[in-house]
């Protein structure tokens, strides 16, 4: 199978509402590994994401290695406040393969198994608007990745999670990120971008601001506004 | 008060006898009441989901359209389909005229924009929380719609509903299109303004009761269907 | 669900149909409750279900004029004459008649009941300014009560004078409402079932002769209406039959309708 990475960016932008959210930007991101995209908040972590994955139409250049139909069937996004379908979670897990024409019979066992993978199995009959936060992103996440994708945008998956939450969530996005899957995850949390992150995009004001491998990044950022952001001072 | 309660045990000598003329224009109440609630979701449903889903010129046009044609007065409807449909009018060669067809016809007029107009405020706000996700899953336009209308089924039965309660109660328009002809398009409400006009209080406020316990029939019958099929877990 | 769309089916099964006549009749006909003594007869002797548009002459004519009904049985003799005139009809036949009844407050607070005729009544309403409540909706009685007040010289207004706009029934409940005068045909005012602290007043004037006649509908102007249906009727009302049957008619006790076809 062809790959859809790298995704690269030219001078791509976002524009809502007449003003500009994100960009111009300039990245290229490559196959495997989990990239971390940090910032303050308010930088455009969350409009990068929306854009790449194509939630919102880009201004500029935004090319996958395939063409944008092919390359949508590849990529799955997990946002901040999941949406539940006003479903169970079984329902919830089989609908991405109903979509996709799988049949009934095989999209409920392949939920089923996909909810046990993911700690959900005594929860399958349970409607997915009743569920906790933390059962709630994992169903979310559950259900971005029965389609096995290419890549994967989390945005802020943990940003309303307890801590114990928050471990299992991390800990199935790194199985996800050694089963192959690209990772791109936008984090206000430090910790755990250097727990999960290979690379780094460091935005401010809505641009690349510094990118790299994440050890280094975190090792000595190059530039001045990125060394502040990491001591916890306050970057505009 | 004497009239009043004459009125209930005029009800319910007429529901305990299962009075002929009663059951007649009871199943007829319900016959062109329920064909035109169903002929208004069929327009109406995908109307209002298809303003909530789609973004176009007139867009906000038509929603604004659809409101004010909430407030159509019920006889000004039926006094348009009754010149449409008069032999002199336009559609005369079709006959239709004090037929249940023309009291039906009235009725999809004066029930179709209350759907609409329902189905699309549910749709909307479903569709603003449903938007990313189905975007996301490269759901395909009928796909949405599709999943918007089986996850907002209980918003588009309140639609329904509130089309059954306006028509199953609505006199101005049939009684005009339809005559009131006993045996062929007398319904409840018609039968009711012609026993008030007979002085006979008792029967009509007997017709009353009864078309007030056939709404609460019809619309705890369908929330029941609802219930049944998800045992009430929502 | 299966179950509810049988359900639903039966109740959208049209209803089996026998030979209809749709028959534009006034609310005097039908208030006094002779239509429906008269529709099993009718059935039982013709074969022909009657479907009565219950409506105001005015509007009976208009309906028989578009073609909508196939026969129209009402009471202004002037317009069935000028409706016949016009070709609208191809004939007028007289059926029956009964009479008009000036209405009101038991206890006549204008005096009415003194005056010896009906025009001498309504000179009494006006002068005490007493309410009274008119049909206001060009039927067959709205025209007798217009004609009555011209014969009486007067042209009634001001806010004594009533019009409701509404049938017969309607305007005698309004009537007993406001406590009221009010001119009515016999039959209804006998058929009329809330009549507490009204009486009659002025009763057995010639000018409160109303007659009633049958009017088929042109088939020239109007070839889908059933105008074989309509003769059959016609035919079966004029009939000694038809005429014995409008004649034994009573409510409490009394005959509303005298039977006068010219045989």
């Amino acid at each position: 199978m062809v790959s859809v990475l790298p995704l690269r960016l030219r001078g791509a932008t976002l524009h809502r509402r007449g003003a500009l959210r994100v960009g111009p930007v300039d990245l290229t991101l490559a196959a495997g590994g989990a990239t971390a995209v940090i910032g303050p908040n308010g930088a455009g972590k969350t409009s990068l994401l929306r854009m790449m994955h194509g939630l919102e139409r880009a201004a500029g250049t935004l090319e996958w290695a395939v063409p944008e139909p092919q390359a949508r069937l590849a990529q799955a996004h997990v946002a901040q406040r999941a949406t539940a379908l006003r479903r169970s979670v079984q329902a919830n897990l089989a609908y991405p393969l109903r979509l996709r024409g799988a049949p009934r019979a095989e999209a409920r066992r392949r939920a089923t198994a996909q909810a046990a993978r993911f700690g959900l199995a005594h929860l399958l009959d349970q409607p997915a608007p009743s569920l906790s936060g933390g059962e709630m992103q994992r169903l979310a996440l559950a259900r971005a990745l029965i389609l096995e994708p290419e890549i994967l945008f989390a945005d802020e998956p943990c940003a309303a999670l307890d801590g114990a939450a928050t471990r299992e969530v991390e800990a199935h996005l790194r199985e996800t990120v050694e089963g192959g899957t690209t990772l791109v995850l936008a984090t206000h949390d430090m910790g755990q971008a250097r727990r999960l992150a290979d690379r780094v995009v460091f935005l401010l004001r809505g641009r690349v601001h510094e990118a790299g491998p994440a050890a280094a990044f975190f090792a000595g950022p190059a530039t001045p506004e990125a060394r502040a952001f990491l001591r916890g001072d306050i970057v505009e | 008060m004497g009239d009043f309660l004459a009125g209930l045990a005029e009800a319910g000598r007429l529901v305990a006898t299962l009075d002929p003329d009663l059951v007649e224009i009871t199943l007829r109440s319900l016959r062109v009441t329920l064909t035109a609630v169903a002929i208004g979701c069929a327009l109406g449903l995908p109307l209002g989901a298809w303003l909530a889903v789609r973004r176009f010129r007139f867009r906000r046009a038509v929603i604004a359209a659809l409101n004010a044609l909430i407030g159509l007065p019920p006889v000004v409807v039926g006094l348009a389909v009754y010149l449409l449909l008069s032999r002199d009018g336009p559609l005369g060669v079709l006959g239709l005229l004090f037929t249940p067809t023309a009291m039906i016809v009235a009725q999809v007029v004066i029930v179709t924009p209350l759907v609409a107009s329902i189905a699309h405020q549910a749709m909307r706000d479903l569709w603003a929380d449903y938007h990313d996700l189905l975007i996301s899953l490269n759901a395909t336009r009928s796909q949405r719609v599709a999943t918007l209308l089986w996850d907002g089924r209980r918003a588009l039965l309140t639609a329904g509903l509130a089309g059954f309660g306006r028509a199953i109660g609505e006199v101005g328009a049939i009684m005009i299109v339809g005559g009131n002809i006993d045996g062929a398009t007398r319904v409840l409400t018609t039968a009711i303004a012609l026993e008030t006009g007979r002085g006979d209080f008792a029967l009509a406020l007997g017709l009353g009761l009864i078309l007030v316990a056939l709404s609460l029939v019809v619309s705890g019958t369908t929330h029941w269907i609802l219930r049944t099929e998800r045992a009430g877990r929502w | 669900m299966i179950r509810l769309l049988l359900l639903l089916l039966l109740l959208l099964a049209p209803p089996a149909r026998a030979e209809t006549l749709r028959l534009a009749v006034t609310t005097s006909f039908d208030n006094s409750g002779l239509a429906d003594h008269l529709r099993p007869l009718i059935r039982a002797d013709t074969g022909l279900d009657l479907q009565l548009l219950v409506v105001g002459t005015g509007q009976a004519l208009r309906l028989a004029r578009a073609g909508d009904v196939d026969a129209a049985l009402v009471h202004a003799p002037d317009a069935e004459r000028a409706f016949v005139a016009e070709g609208h009809a191809t004939r007028r036949t007289p059926v029956m008649s009964n009479d008009f009844l000036i209405v009101g407050p038991a206890d006549d607070p204008a005096g009415a009941a003194d005056a010896p005729t009906a025009s001498g009544a309504l000179r009494a309403i006006a002068t005490a300014r007493a309410p009274f409540v008119s049909r206001g909706d060009d039927s067959g009685t709205h025209k007798a009560e217009m004609r009555l007040w011209a014969a009486a010289g007067l042209a009634p207004e001001g806010a004594w004078y009533r019009a409701t706009g509404s049938g017969m029934g309607a305007a005698l409940n309004t009537a007993r409402a406001m406590g009221a005068y009010v001119l009515t045909d016999r039959g209804s005012w006998l058929a009329f079932g809330n009549r507490d602290g009204m009486a009659v007043l002025s009763e057995g004037d010639p000018l409160l002769h109303n007659q009633y006649s049958f009017l088929p509908v042109n088939p020239e102007r109007h070839p889908h209406v059933a105008a074989e249906v309509a003769a059959r009727l016609e035919a079966w009302l004029v009939s000694a039959r038809g005429q014995a049957a409008i004649d034994a008619y009573e409510v409490g006790g009394e005959a509303p309708f005298t039977a006068n076809a010219r045989p």
